[in-house]
This record gives structure tokens, C-alpha cells and sequence, in this order.
């Protein structure tokens, strides 16, 4: 009885210290991290860790109202990770902006994998400009007013589909 | 009885926190986002996950296990989720594959954006 008591105080003390060290190795990784999301996915794991700690303590004080907190720093954490993530589509292609500045470590693999990313933003260009250009097209095909007018019918009709 | 359910809850403390530790070992050794991304979501899910499965065994009451179940529950539910929101979004935005990666099947929809 009090040797699986005595057990579980191990055991919950050597969790304690695994998960001080994740916990640790994540904040450092929020600070040393590359690139964006790399911090955002060490945001992530600093919230699961934060979780794991809550239940941890449970356990080892009985005290459980925290775990309502744990909860909730879950649905925090989801929220934040989701919308870290709208935050890095909506700031666009990275390679031509301050990507250049990162630290030589991935500066390398960036390097090696420009090619790739330059001929997929070749790629990506032609198709942004076709659907820009098919509306004056389609407009032109309605050829009702070819003048200034054309692209302001192109747009309705584009909306429409 | 109880003996058992404390021996379960060290256990799974104790498995928990080394699938914490690998999580965030995983985060420091692996070569690219996707493959860091793959480490902290799993392993970090299954590290509370089963922390938190040690408190529900451990407390015998229902409310502590009922919101300790929730959380699991709710827990694994959201993960997958922002780690697939945070890996599409890294690879449309143009984050590349490590250079040990051998085949990129999404390249051609690249242009889903």
C-alpha cells in the first residue's frame, strides 16, 4: 500500500522533471526557432506541456479545480494555433521578403531548395494573371461597349459565377 | 484495489511526461517544419493525453474524471486540426521540405491557393 504510494510520488516527481525540461526545450524553441511557424508549433507544444503539468499537480496535490483551466488553455491554444496560422497565409510568399535574413542553418536548405520555389512562383504567376485576364475577355465577347466601361461588366459577370 | 489504480497512475504519469520530453526533443532535432510539426502534434497529444488519463484514474470521484475525460477527448479532437491548418498553410506560403526529403506530392496543387 504505501510502497505503490510511495510509487506514485517517484513517479510523479520524475514527470515533474521531464516536463519542466519539455517544457524548457519549448521556450526555447520559441525563442531560437527560424522561422514563424516554428514558433507557433513550439506555442503549441508550450500549451500541451502546460496541460500535462495541471494534471500533473492534480495528481500530486488532489487539488482539481485547475483542470476546468486546463480546458480552457486548450481551446485557447487550438484558437491561437489557428489563428497564427490564417496570420501566415495572409502574409503571403515568404522567399522575397525577410526570409533572406534567417540564420545560416536554414539559410542552406533554403538555398538548395530556391529552384523549387522560384519555378512553383512561376508557375503560381500565370494562373493569377489568367483569371484577371478573362474577364476583359468575356467582356469583350459580350462586346456591347468595348471602351472604358468593359472591365466594370466583366466584374458582374464574373460575380454571377 | 487501490494499490493497482495508483501503480496505473504512476505509470501513465511517467509514460506521459517521456512522450512530453520526446515531443520536445522532437521539435529541436528534426530537420523541417513538416517533420517537427509531425513530433509536437503526436507526441504532445499523447503526452497530456495520457497525463491526463493517470488523473482520471487516480481521482476516483466523477467530476474529476468526467472533466479529465473532456479534455482528453477535446484534446485530441483539436490537435490534428491546427497542426493540418498550421502545415498547409506553412507549405502555400512557400516554407520548403528539408533537403533530405525525397518526394513533395503536394507540389502540384500548389496552386489550391
Amino acid at each position: 500500500m504505501s510502497s505503490s504510494a510511495a510509487f506514485l510520488d517517484l513517479a510523479v516527481q520524475i514527470a515533474l522533471a521531464m516536463l519542466s525540461a519539455s517544457f524548457l526545450l519549448s521556450v526555447f524553441k520559441v525563442i531560437h526557432g527560424p522561422t514563424l511557424p516554428d514558433r507557433v508549433l513550439a506555442l503549441d507544444m508550450l500549451v500541451a506541456v502546460a496541460i500535462g503539468f495541471i494534471a500533473v499537480l492534480g495528481i500530486k496535490t488532489g487539488y482539481t479545480l485547475y483542470l476546468d483551466v486546463a480546458i480552457a488553455l486548450g481551446l485557447v491554444g487550438f484558437l491561437a494555433t489557428v489563428a497564427f496560422a490564417r496570420f501566415i497565409l495572409a502574409r503571403g510568399q515568404i522567399e522575397t521578403r525577410r526570409d533572406t535574413r534567417t540564420p545560416p542553418l536554414i539559410t542552406a536548405e533554403a538555398h538548395a531548395l530556391t529552384p523549387d520555389a522560384v519555378t512553383s512562383r512561376i508557375d503560381l504567376d500565370p494562373p493569377a494573371p489568367g483569371p484577371r485576364a478573362t474577364p476583359p475577355g468575356k467582356s469583350g465577347t459580350g462586346g456591347h461597349e468595348p471602351g472604358d466601361n468593359a472591365p466594370p461588366k466583366g466584374k458582374p459577370g464574373e460575380g454571377r459565377r | 484495489m487501490e494499490m493497482v489504480t495508483t501503480v496505473i497512475a504512476g505509470v501513465l504519469v511517467l509514460g506521459g511526461a517521456f512522450f512530453a520530453l520526446v515531443a520536445a526533443l522532437g521539435l529541436w532535432r528534426f530537420p523541417d517544419i513538416y517533420s517537427r510539426m509531425h513530433a509536437a502534434s503526436k507526441a504532445g497529444t499523447l503526452g497530456s493525453g495520457l497525463v491526463l488519463l493517470a488523473l482520471a484514474v487516480h481521482a476516483g470521484d466523477t467530476a474529476t474524471v468526467t472533466r479529465a475525460l473532456a479534455g482528453i477527448v477535446f484534446f485530441l479532437l483539436t490537435a490534428p486540426i491546427s497542426a493540418h491548418l498550421l502545415a498547409k498553410s506553412a507549405y502555400v506560403v512557400g516554407y520548403g521540405l528539408a533537403k533530405t526529403s525525397v518526394l513533395d506530392e503536394m507540389r502540384e496543387s500548389k496552386t489550391l491557393r
